[in-house]
């Protein structure tokens, strides 16, 4: 591995538009290795997107993004497919496939990419699930597991391929607060036992500021803010007050766009 | 494990069904079978007019059937039909001066090739033709129709 | 007006198109699929085919049935009722057993295939195959699709046969027409030929419904109400495709 500079991935002037809505103008982030990354932002911002463009789900209509000195965008077939193995990731609601057993879910990726011996798979498959604390569940089918249960699944399959880069959609919606609580330990234990980087997608103020280590606002198509949790709450900028500290009127508006009221009222603007 | 043998097992007896269904129709429900296992030596006949017979009529005797139409065209020689048919080995001492006549099995049924037999002491074998005299042609219904009534309208020039 | 009449036509175009590409990538993956991941496509055959075989059966004893007795009311004005396993045998194997297999297939699997494969789509769990670098067309697609060309002659042919079976009971057995005569008229009836051109038409459905199948299901839109659009549009579909094709095969091959 490139261990000459600390970037892991680096994506500059990002321009990306679906349908007719440009949802990034010029988005220059930079995520170091080694680090947990959050990626904030209010709803709409095109976060999960971002993770698309990443993996190259999605290609963008201009700019680079470069991770770990490979070019994204000049990926063919087989070597994207070779690239997306160096990542693991942890869908909004786990993304487990129903018609496989949770042992079998895990078991996935290594059945697919490896002639490893029964045995052998066992043997790993069963250490993950450790791992996450769900060794005993190996054997239920994902429809009855419980919505943190899943994430948590997901995630040892995520790790089962041991990638360099975790990648996590919006990991504490939804969840209750022990949930939550479990999966933020194991991102932090992840990150730091494995030795690997992070990408945290969320609009969680308070589990990021226990988590990350550097993070980023995207507002409006670009960066707004960026740094540590504790910099990005103490901030004088608007927008990232307002959504640090959950205001419902700022310069993200309360309204959406709309002609204006008294003549709607009023029918004036009917004809 | 369990669950995949359960799988594999109902899907072999599907596969099995499916195919012996499709051995049954091919075999059972068409008469090509007939006469394919078994011997028989090839006939022709010439007639003036074939009416609708087609390939794989059969061939009867008395009202068995001994054989199957393998072939019906013209023949541009002699300016009559040709039909092919076989017969099965087995009936191998049929006279070779029988008469071939075109029947119709019921009255909108379908064609079917009569045979009736001769009293020659030579008998027809592989090759053999029967020739006109001895061939009597499908009655035609129009052609039935149209000689009455023209019969019938030079009856009334007449009078 | 002809301004929307003309983006519809293009769309419906483009439709039709991108389908043929998407048949296109399905056939192009089949070879590795059946030569190294059969047992997908078995597993597939299981869910397709084997599945429906109660319904197929329970159908084609009922139709079969049916056409004994419509067969026997209307031959015996003719005094033609041993003609019935005839008009029995020629309806089941050039029509009704081709289409009617083709028409529940496309109820009882088809819809199963597009809601299977919008839920996928719609839980991400083909994106989470894509990240695990596993490809959904050959692991998701490309087994349902085999799976169902490979079911639908067969179930084709067994709906054929109970309903031969069906026409049996209902003549021979409740109506009293000699077995012999019902048999040997089939036998006289039916040409090689016939039961050709039902497998052939049984086979060109299989493709079509499983393909529009698995095209409905992979295209829809990932919410719960888009996978409930596409599994009815999977059956209306493949209801008119298959009588059209029926129309263009029979017309071809008399």
């Amino acid at each position: 591995m490139n261990d000459a500079t600390d970037n892991l991935i680096e994506i500059r002037d990002l321009d990306y538009t679906r349908g007719r809505r440009q949802i990034f103008r010029g988005l220059n982030i930079t995520i170091k290795r080694g680090q947990i990354t959050a990626i904030m932002g209010p709803s709409g911002t095109g976060k999960t997107t971002l993770l698309s463009l990443i993996t190259r789900q999605l290609r963008p209509d201009r700019g680079s993004i470069v991770v770990d000195g490979i070019d994204v965008s000049a990926l063919n077939q087989k070597e994207l497919y070779r690239f997306r193995r160096r990542f693991g990731m942890l869908f909004q609601n786990g993304a487990l496939l129903t018609d496989l057993s949770v042992f079998e879910n895990v078991a996935f990726p290594l059945r697919e990419h490896t002639k490893l011996p029964n045995r052998l798979i066992r043997h790993i498959v069963l250490t993950k699930l450790h791992a996450v604390g769900l060794r005993g569940a190996a054997d239920m089918m994902p429809s009855e597991l419980s919505g943190g249960m899943a994430r948590r699944i997901a995630l040892a399959r995520a790790m089962v391929m041991d990638p360099d880069i975790l990648i996590y959609d919006e990991p504490f919606v939804g969840l209750d607060p022990i949930s939550m609580g479990v999966i933020v330990r194991l991102v932090r234990q992840m990150n730091d036992a494995l030795g690997i980087s992070s990408i945290l997608v969320s609009h969680d103020v308070q589990e990021i500021a226990a988590v990350a280590d550097c993070s980023y606002l995207i507002a409006d198509g670009k960066v707004a803010a960026s740094g540590s949790p504790d910099e990005l709450s103490n901030t004088s900028s608007e927008v990232v007050k307002q959504f640090m500290h959950g205001m419902a009127d700022g310069p993200v508006a309360f309204h959406y766009a709309a002609p204006n009221y008294a003549e709607q009222l009023l029918g004036r603007d009917v004809e | 494990m369990q669950q995949t043998r359960a799988v594999e097992f109902g899907t072999g007896l599907f596969v099995l069904l499916g195919l012996a269904a499709l051995f049954f129709l091919t075999t059972q429900t068409t008469g090509n079978n007939a006469f394919s296992s078994g011997e028989t030596y090839e006939v022709q006949a010439y007639f003036e007019n074939v009416g609708s017979l087609k390939n794989r009529a059969p061939v009867s005797m008395s009202g068995v059937t001994i054989g199957r139409v393998t072939a019906v065209e013209f023949d541009p020689v002699s300016l009559e039909a040709r039909v092919t048919f076989v017969i099965e080995q087995k009936y191998d001492q049929i006279p070779d001066d029988t008469d071939a006549a075109i029947l119709t099995s019921g009255l909108l049924g379908s064609q079917y090739i009569g045979l009736q037999a001769g009293g020659s002491e030579t008998y027809l074998e592989d090759g053999s033709e029967i020739d006109l005299p001895f061939t009597q042609s499908a009655i035609v219904l129009e052609n039935l129709i149209s000689k009455y009534l023209f019969s019938a309208g030079g009856e009334d020039d007449d009078e | 007006m002809f301004r929307e009449l003309y983006y519809t036509f293009v769309e419906f175009l483009r439709t039709f198109g991108a389908l043929q590409l998407f048949f296109l990538r399905l056939l192009s993956h089949s070879p590795y699929i059946i030569v190294r991941r059969f047992g997908l496509v078995v597993h597939q055959v299981h869910n397709a085919g084997a599945l429906s075989l109660v319904i197929i059966m329970v159908c084609g004893l009922f139709v079969g049935g049916v056409l004994g007795l419509q067969g026997y009311s209307n031959l015996s004005k003719f005094n033609a009722e041993d003609a019935v396993g005839a008009v029995a045998a020629l309806g089941l194997i050039k029509e009704l057993g081709p289409v009617i297999t083709a028409l529940l297939f496309s109820g009882r699997a088809g819809t199963a295939l597009a809601s299977e494969i919008g839920l996928m789509k719609a839980t991400d769990q083909l994106s989470a195959m894509e990240m695990m670098a596993i490809s959904p067309m050959q692991r998701v697609l490309v087994p349902r699709f085999l799976g169902g060309v490979i079911s639908m002659p067969l179930l084709a042919a067994v709906f054929t046969v109970v309903g031969l079976f069906g026409a049996h009971l209902v003549g021979v057995t409740l109506l009293g027409v000699d077995a012999g005569a019902f048999w040997a008229q089939m036998q006289n009836a039916v040409e090689p030929g016939d039961v050709y051109e039902g497998i052939i038409k049984s086979t060109v459905f299989g493709v079509v419904a499983s393909l529009l199948a698995v095209w409905e299901g992979y295209n829809a839109i990932p919410t719960a109400e888009g996978v409930g659009r596409a599994t009815t549009r999977t059956v209306v579909i493949t209801a008119i495709s298959i009588l059209i094709l029926d129309f263009m095969i029979t017309a071809i091959s008399i």
